[in-house]
């Protein structure tokens, strides 16, 4: 198993109020797998993201990567944020080399050029973020994480801030590149279209307090539209648990 | 709000037209401080003269030739602006470092922001009596109180610039294995930097507007010596708004100075509106 969570709980502490944002929780995640964590503001996705990248601790039960228990940020568990986590003030080649700045000039310009490639940026490498729209900048956080040749990408809700268009086009993208790589992806979002195109497993959240209601395994066939058999039951499935629908 | 578009001409036209008036307004004050001067020479004769007090805009060109041809401006200019940029410059090399650590570092915060917040109220120029005691009549003095002036805007900018970085730049640092000095290098420090900018830009505007007054009380010259120079000796106005004219056209040109380094690739960023 790659990823092995158990019983892992937070409770948030502030002003003398107790605000418990997961109830201790079980999951167990694949190499090579794409599980998206599904589920509205409040209940706990990024927590546990955050948990499992190593920015917070857990107050309860463990987390295990390779079997070994996680103590922090690691380079070899990457980072993709919704809110433009790329340098503002570093180029995009720059940016792109963060990762990359132990290794030798000429190689770090290779494979800086490759993924830059890869996520459709070439010519673009001594840009300026600001110089960018929101899709161009999450291209560039893409590049930037998979530069590193990462075991396992963390995606929090990286998407959330693009326009719709430019959202489903960097959705394929993503996927494309999950494809190509080869790597474990958790993904979160609250976009159930966006989790069913995506995912592997989707895991439902739900809020106050924060919680796993329900594992759905998604087996439809890729590439993945509303017009795929099988779609609009998973779909009315999702909004069920989601509780939207009755 | 009109929304007739604004012609070219326009952004010309109108501070033209505002400026004219004050030329007119200020030629105006200075008619009225006009009197007649009668003097008896030694042999009884009689002569009346016309003096006027405050001068005229066109007074003022002959004055500011004099200060330029007989070195004064120049002289009192370089030393005006050695001061400034002394003062500045070690407000930067100690408030920089300084906000930084204290921006970063909690306990350095809530160790000095006290003492920080709690002198930075106090005017610079009330420690001109300070400053001359400790320092005498000497370019220190007047050195120290625009150190004062600038110190303050640059540490209390530079701990706030820290202190309000995004968290995900740190963590995106921190998750690529950046810590330590690297990650005050990489992250913290040009995070903060079109921030500490634009406090430098505060601090020198300050420092000038600080050493005029400084040079008046605590040194024998600079253009704030020569301002109140010019009144004490012989009440030459004329000088005085010469001087004035320059103070001004130099503030101009050192805060365009800094402005400049908004340019730059690191922090254009910063500055969108």
């Amino acid at each position: 198993m790659k990823i092995h969570v158990r019983g892992v709980g937070k409770t948030y502490h502030s002003g003398g109020q107790a605000l418990q944002a997961l109830v201790p929780v079980d999951l167990d995640v694949r190499a090579g797998e794409f599980v998206c964590l599904l589920g509205p503001s409040g209940c706990g996705k990024s927590t546990l993201l955050n948990i499992l990248g190593g920015f917070e601790t857990a107050d309860s039960g463990v987390v295990e990567i390779d079997g070994e228990p996680v103590r922090g940020p690691d380079p070899r568990r990457v980072f993709v944020f919704q809110e433009y986590g790329i340098f503002p003030w570093a180029s995009v080649y720059d940016n792109v080399a963060l990762g990359l700045r132990h290794k030798p000039q000429a190689e770090q310009a290779r494979i800086v050029a490759r993924y830059i490639e890869l996520v459709g940026l070439k010519g673009f490498e001594r840009s300026y973020p600001s110089e960018l729209s929101g899709g161009m900048r999450q291209r560039v956080a893409v590049a930037r994480a998979l530069a590193v040749a990462p075991d396992i990408v963390y995606m929090d809700e990286p998407l959330g801030a693009l326009d719709s268009l430019t959202r489903l086009q960097l959705r394929a993208e993503i996927h494309r590149l999950w494809k190509q790589e080869g790597m474990t992806i958790l993904f979160v979002t609250h976009d159930v279209e966006e989790a069913l195109q995506l995912a592997d497993r989707i895991v439902v959240m739900e809020p106050r307090p924060g919680r796993i209601k329900e594992i759905v395994p998604v087996t439809l066939p890729q590439p993945r539209t509303s017009a795929t058999p099988g779609w609009a039951e998973l779909e009315e499935r999702l909004y069920r648990l989601l509780g939207v629908r009755a | 709000m009109s929304n007739r578009p604004v012609q070219r001409y326009e952004v010309w036209l109108w501070p033209l037209l505002v400026a004219i008036v004050l030329l007119l307004l200020w030629h105006l004050y200075s008619w009225s401080t006009e009197y007649n001067l009668t003097t008896t020479a030694a042999d009884g004769s009689v002569e009346t003269r016309r003096i006027r007090i405050f001068p005229t805009p066109f007074d003022t060109f002959p004055a500011l030739v004099e200060l330029a041809s007989d070195g004064r401006l120049v002289r009192y200019a370089m030393a005006s602006l050695f001061r400034v940029l002394t003062g500045f410059a070690l407000a930067a090399l100690i408030g920089i470092p300084l906000g930084l650590w204290a921006g970063w570092q909690k306990r350095v915060y809530l160790a000095i922001n006290p003492l920080v917040q709690g002198l930075r109220p106090i005017s610079p120029l009330a420690w001109i009596p300070i400053a001359v005691l400790s320092f005498g009549i000497q370019d220190e003095a007047a050195i120290f109180i625009i150190f004062l002036g600038a110190f303050f805007p640059i540490v209390t900018g530079t701990m706030t610039a820290v202190q309000s970085i995004p968290l995900v730049y740190v963590r995106s640092a921190q998750n690529f294995g950046v810590t330590g000095f690297e990650l005050f290098r990489r992250v913290v420090f040009p995070a903060a930097l079109p921030q500490i900018i634009t406090s430098l830009r505060m601090a020198l505007g300050i420092g000038w507007l600080v050493v005029v007054a400084a040079e008046m009380n605590a040194v024998n010259s600079g253009l704030g010596f020569l301002v109140i120079d010019a009144r004490n000796m012989g009440n030459r106005y004329d000088l005085v708004v010469a001087a004035m004219i320059i103070i001004g056209l130099i503030g101009i040109g050192l805060d365009w100075a800094v402005r400049r380094l908004e340019l730059l690739d690191e922090v254009r960023w910063g500055f969108r509106k």
